[in-house]
């Protein structure tokens, strides 16, 4: 080995990095390809340096640390959620058996899949945010963003982590992998189509943080009941994490809502572009592409694989542990939505090959919390309009529901009629125009653009007037 | 037929063969005796055989060619009346199919093992049917090479299988008939379709035997015919053999242990790993030496102890369905090998019986439904006519280095493997290729690139750049990846691997041999596990019942 380099200094880890020289081997093979990639095709806003939290340990108290460090000089850490040693496996074929430790051979191609396809939604969203910090509406809000991004950036690390330490050389070539593909490369683009849509505006962004790293969530979640032990553990430390994401949406939104409501109220009127807010129906429209784009994300309502992976420990059901049957579901049935004569009708199917299904419903639920939030903003502010989910079936690509037209209150319709009302159901090409040209950026402390409301609290106990970011 | 099978036999204690010598004539009678079976359940009536009759006669050939030089010529028959009624239905009926399929593997074996004594080892087996051969009866004299049928007009040949018990002569019979003798297909299909079989002047004519002889001297005039076909070999007159000592071995629940070979096994993995060690001390090259050895000379000895390891396997551990194969010792030793078998072979008889034994237990390995992974570390001896035992493998996996960990440590030695000239035709596959020839099939050139590197230690690199070995983990991958490896092959379809591997083995030409052990088997597997066989109405089960099979009718 040559120069020996303290990575622990520089990667905090709890994965005995100083004594594992197959990881060693990854950091110095892939790390500086992974900073090269950050450089490409991480934040373009050049920056001095950006108020991060920093993971540092994984104990409940303090595992953060808050500090202004230059973005390529951010501590990536290593960090799986503390190892219990009595853990079982609590579902599938395996239930009651001690959690593997280390890969199983009979498993391997099955887990390898798992991890890259979390793995490539983790730089994804990085290259889809790429330019937003350049028409950031606040310093706070162009922190929050680098703060998701270097933590999706440690995400990535999370996976490559897994891939080196537990997959040998097929590991490693995945690993390469998930930095030759790129979102929305022709050639080489991301596994999942969401992740291959552009996040051209701040609306979108919080629109992603809210429903697509949702899906993140809910798919950690499923992963964190894994046989595999250090999976479960990355998967569970991650969480942590995605919650902050998730946060920068629930509240990057209602902070919309309420500066929509504000102009509306204001003004008396509901069209509020002239005092440059963002109009509800264009929120909703927003809203309503943003969650079926996220639907698509759970696959197709009926699945064997995700039976097999369920079956084989793999993958579970969120929160398996507190569910009240078996955890095997041999027998089990449950039902299911189809198509047919231009009915949505339910049918039965295996349990297994359903899970898909319960999970998309989970999700459905947790989003429903948003809009309840956001609608109780806009009561308190006396305006009668409410935003609402669309039909878990429209506008979807994957699925039962790809290949049929279903309205947003849940009506199987025909192409015409869908062309028809399209536009007043997702985004138009003016509704994007007109966002996008609200997007001016605003970088000086304490002010903040017209279109959103400023946060109620800002970072870490830090005023909203903080300098969270200082420019390059 | 749980009990553990022993491949291990001798004359003395043969119940079915005797083996009379008359100098340079053996006759090798079958005379089954009928509480003999292997395990209870059946009696072998009419000379029927079952795997231990099979076993004593593979015994028999090993021993002609290793313990009597002298003999030239084989002659194989029957006795009072009988010659051979083929495998008896009764064992065949009662046995599960993984017991069908190596009891039809090894008799097929042992079948070629008779036609290469006669191709080269100038020992020629002739049938002298002196009584019915049915069945596996005729498909054993069809092993040989000259057929004399008793003229009493009524004694017959004949194939039944088909017509009597819904299978096929899957011994050989229809492939040789065929390939061998050159029957005609039109009278092979009316030949194996006929339960009563073909005598006397029209088997000759249809070509099923060479020559009718008369009832009275049958004896004495078999005898001359075979002197006859004895005298252009060139097996030596006047030296002395070598005596194949019984083995000994060690079976434990976990282990098979010889001197030069063991096998270690890993039941939760259902894997086993071979480990052949190399030669210790100095490999004896004068010829002199090598005879006084005898059945001590190291490579007779470890060839005969991995045969008795891969039969012993193959059918008392079916469930042990991956087979990890490594070597340990001085590559320079393994070497000395080589250049025994080169400079010899060609003028000794015991080196070249040597050789092509080496050869023949390679072939075993060939069709042995185990997937094969070799293990390239770092103190093996893969070189030369040991690395055949890495090309005979599925993959092989080279460690690039050392393990750091080892107790050899950083200063150890990393593994290296050596071509030698015999990978290019001393130990042929049963396609007639070189393992080389057919790992490098329609790619001449890469072929021609291994043979620049003769007799060079090449490093995994060098090994992976030539492809001569499929992966090269280093040694913070190696105990992953292999484990991963083994892990995922398990899991895997027994059926599927076996169907697949022996498909991926046998590239390029088709031999009488590969028809055999591929086409013929495959069909024969595939009615064996038919309900229109071995289904409970089925032919194979209802033979001598009284009760007509019950046939699903429909072509597939
Ligand atoms: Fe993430
Ligand atoms: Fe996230």
């Amino acid at each position: 080995m040559t120069a020996t380099i303290d990575y622990t200094e520089r990667i905090p880890n709890n994965v005995d990095l100083a004594s594992d020289r197959r990881l060693q081997r990854a950091l110095e093979a892939w790390q500086p390809r992974f900073l090269q990639w950050w450089q490409d095709m991480g934040p373009a806003l050049p920056t001095r340096d950006v108020y991060l939290r920093t993971a540092v340990s994984v104990g409940h108290e303090g595992w953060a640390h808050f500090g202004h460090v230059p973005l390529p000089d951010y501590r990536w850490g290593i960090f799986l959620a503390e190892r219990d040693s009595d853990r079982v496996a609590a579902f599938g074929a395996h239930k009651g058996e001690p959690v593997w430790q280390a890969v199983p051979g009979e498993h391997r191609a099955d887990l390898q899949r798992l991890i890259v396809v979390q793995g490539d939604t983790e730089p994804a969203s990085v290259e889809q945010q790429r330019h937003l910090g350049s028409t950031a509406p606040s310093l706070y809000d162009l922190r929050n963003l680098f703060q998701v991004n270097v933590e999706e950036g440690r995400h990535l690390w999370a996976m490559v982590y897994l891939l080196h330490a537990h997959f040998a050389r097929a590991g490693r070539e995945e690993a390469e992998a998930l930095l030759e593909r790129s979102s929305g490369s022709q050639d080489a683009p991301r596994i999942l189509g969401a992740f291959n849509e552009p996040t051209p505006d701040w609306l979108s962004f919080f629109m992603f943080t809210y429903f697509t790293d949702r899906d993140g969530k809910y798919q950690l979640g499923t992963l964190r009941e894994s046989a595999f032990d250090p999976l479960s553990r990355t998967c569970e430390f991650m969480l942590k994490e995605e919650a902050h994401h998730m946060f920068v949406g629930t509240t990057g939104i209602d902070r919309v809502v309420r500066r929509t409501a504000q102009l509306m109220v204001e003004n008396d009127a509901e069209d509020i572009r002239e005092w440059g807010g963002i109009p509800l129906d264009m929120v909703q429209r927003y809203l309503n592409f943003h969650y079926s784009v996220s639907l698509d994300l759970f696959g197709s309502e009926m699945s064997t694989n995700v039976a097999n992976y369920y079956t084989a420990g793999l993958k579970g059901r969120w929160r398996e542990e507190q569910r009240g049957d078996d955890h095997i579901l041999a027998d089990a049935v449950s039902t299911v939505e189809v198509v047919a004569d231009d009915q949505i009708v339910e049918v039965e199917a295996p349990a297994l090959v359903a899970l898909n299904q319960d999970l998309r419903d989970e999700y459905v639920a947790d989003c429903r919390n948003g809009l309840n939030r956001w609608n109780r903003i806009l009561e308190e502010a006396g305006i009668d309009i409410r935003l609402a989910l669309p039909h878990h079936g429209f506008n979807r690509r994957v699925g039962a529901f790809a290949g049929h037209h279903i309205s947003p209150s849940g009506k199987v319709i025909g192409a015409e009629e869908w062309e028809r009302s399209a536009p007043g159901w997702l985004p138009t090409e003016e509704d994007r125009a007109y966002v996008a040209s609200l997007m001016q950026p605003v970088l000086e402390p304490g002010r903040i653009a017209s279109w959103i409301a400023p946060p109620t609290k800002g970072i870490n106990g830090q005023p909203f007037e903080y300098e969270y970011v200082h420019l390059a | 037929m749980d009990a553990v099978v022993s491949f291990g036999t001798c004359p003395e204690r043969y119940r079915h063969w005797r083996l009379d010598l008359e100098g340079d004539l053996a006759w090798l009678r079958l005379d089954v005796q009928e509480d003999g079976g292997l395990v209870p359940g059946y009696e072998l009536k009419l000379n029927t055989y079952d795997l231990g009759v099979d076993i004593e006669l593979y015994d028999a050939t090993q021993r002609l060619r290793f313990e009597h030089p002298e003999v030239r010529v084989v002659v194989v028959t029957g006795t009072e009346g009988l010659f051979s009624a083929g495998a008896n239905i009764h064992m065949l009926a009662r046995s599960s199919h993984p017991w069908k399929v190596n009891f039809c593997k090894f008799t097929n074996e042992t079948r070629c093992a008779m036609e290469d004594a006669s191709a080269h080892s100038g020992q020629v087996y002739v049938a002298a049917v002196n009584g019915p051969a049915a069945g596996g009866g005729y498909e054993l004299a069809l092993a040989c090479e000259r057929i004399l049928l008793v003229d009493d007009n009524s004694t017959a040949v004949s194939l039944p299988e088909a017509p009597l018990l819904g299978v096929l002569p899957g011994t050989g019979g229809l492939t040789r008939l065929v390939d061998k003798r050159h029957v005609r297909r039109d009278l092979a299909d009316a030949f194996v379709t006929t339960p009563e079989g073909v005598r006397g002047a029209r088997a000759v004519h249809w070509g099923l035997v060479d020559e009718v002889i008369p009832r009275h001297d049958f004896e004495k005039l078999v005898g001359e015919r075979a002197r006859e076909l004895g005298a252009p070999s060139r097996r030596p007159r006047d030296a002395e053999g070598v005596a194949l000592t019984p083995l000994e071995r060690e079976v434990s629940p976990d282990a098979v242990v010889y001197q030069h070979v063991r096998a270690d096994l890993d039941r939760q993995g259902r894997t086993a790993t071979i480990t052949v060690r190399g030669p210790e001390g100095d490999v004896p090259e004068s010829l002199e030496r090598i005879h006084a050895l005898g059945a001590a000379f190291w490579p007779l000895a470890m060839t005969r102890e991995l045969e008795d390891l891969i039969l012993h396997l193959r059918t008392n551990e079916a469930e042990i369905g991956t087979w990890v194969v490594k070597t340990r010792g001085q590559i320079e030793g393994a070497l000395a090998f080589e250049r025994v078998i080169a400079r010899h072979s060609s003028s000794d008889w015991l080196v070249n019986e040597v050789r092509h034994y080496f050869k023949r237990v390679l072939k075993r390995l060939d069709v042995t439904s185990r997937s094969l992974v070799a293990l390239i570390e770092p103190g093996s001896c893969f070189a030369g006519a040991l690395l055949e035992l890495a090309l005979a493998c599925d993959r092989q996996y080279m460690l690039d280095g050392v393990l750091e960990d080892d107790e050899a440590g950083e200063e150890g030695e990393a593994a290296r493997i050596v071509v030698s000239e015999s990978n290019f035709g001393a130990f042929p596959m049963a396609n007639g290729l070189t393992r080389l020839g057919a790992r490098f099939f329609g790619h001449e050139e890469r072929e021609e690139a291994a043979r620049q590197r003769l007799n060079q230690p090449l490093s995994a690199e060098e090994a992976l750049e030539l492809g001569l070995v499929t992966f090269t983990p280093d040694d913070l991958d190696w105990e992953e990846e292999v484990r991963i490896a083994l892990e995922e092959r398990a899991s895997l379809s027994p059926d599927a691997l076996t169907g697949m591997e022996a498909n991926l083995r046998f590239v390029g030409p088709e031999t009488m041999e590969t028809k055999i052990f591929g086409r013929l088997s495959a069909w024969q597997n595939w009615v064996f596990s038919r309900d229109n066989a071995a289904g409970p109405e089925g032919a194979l089960r209802r033979y001598g019942t009284g009760q007509w099979p019950a046939f699903d009718r429909r072509r597939t």
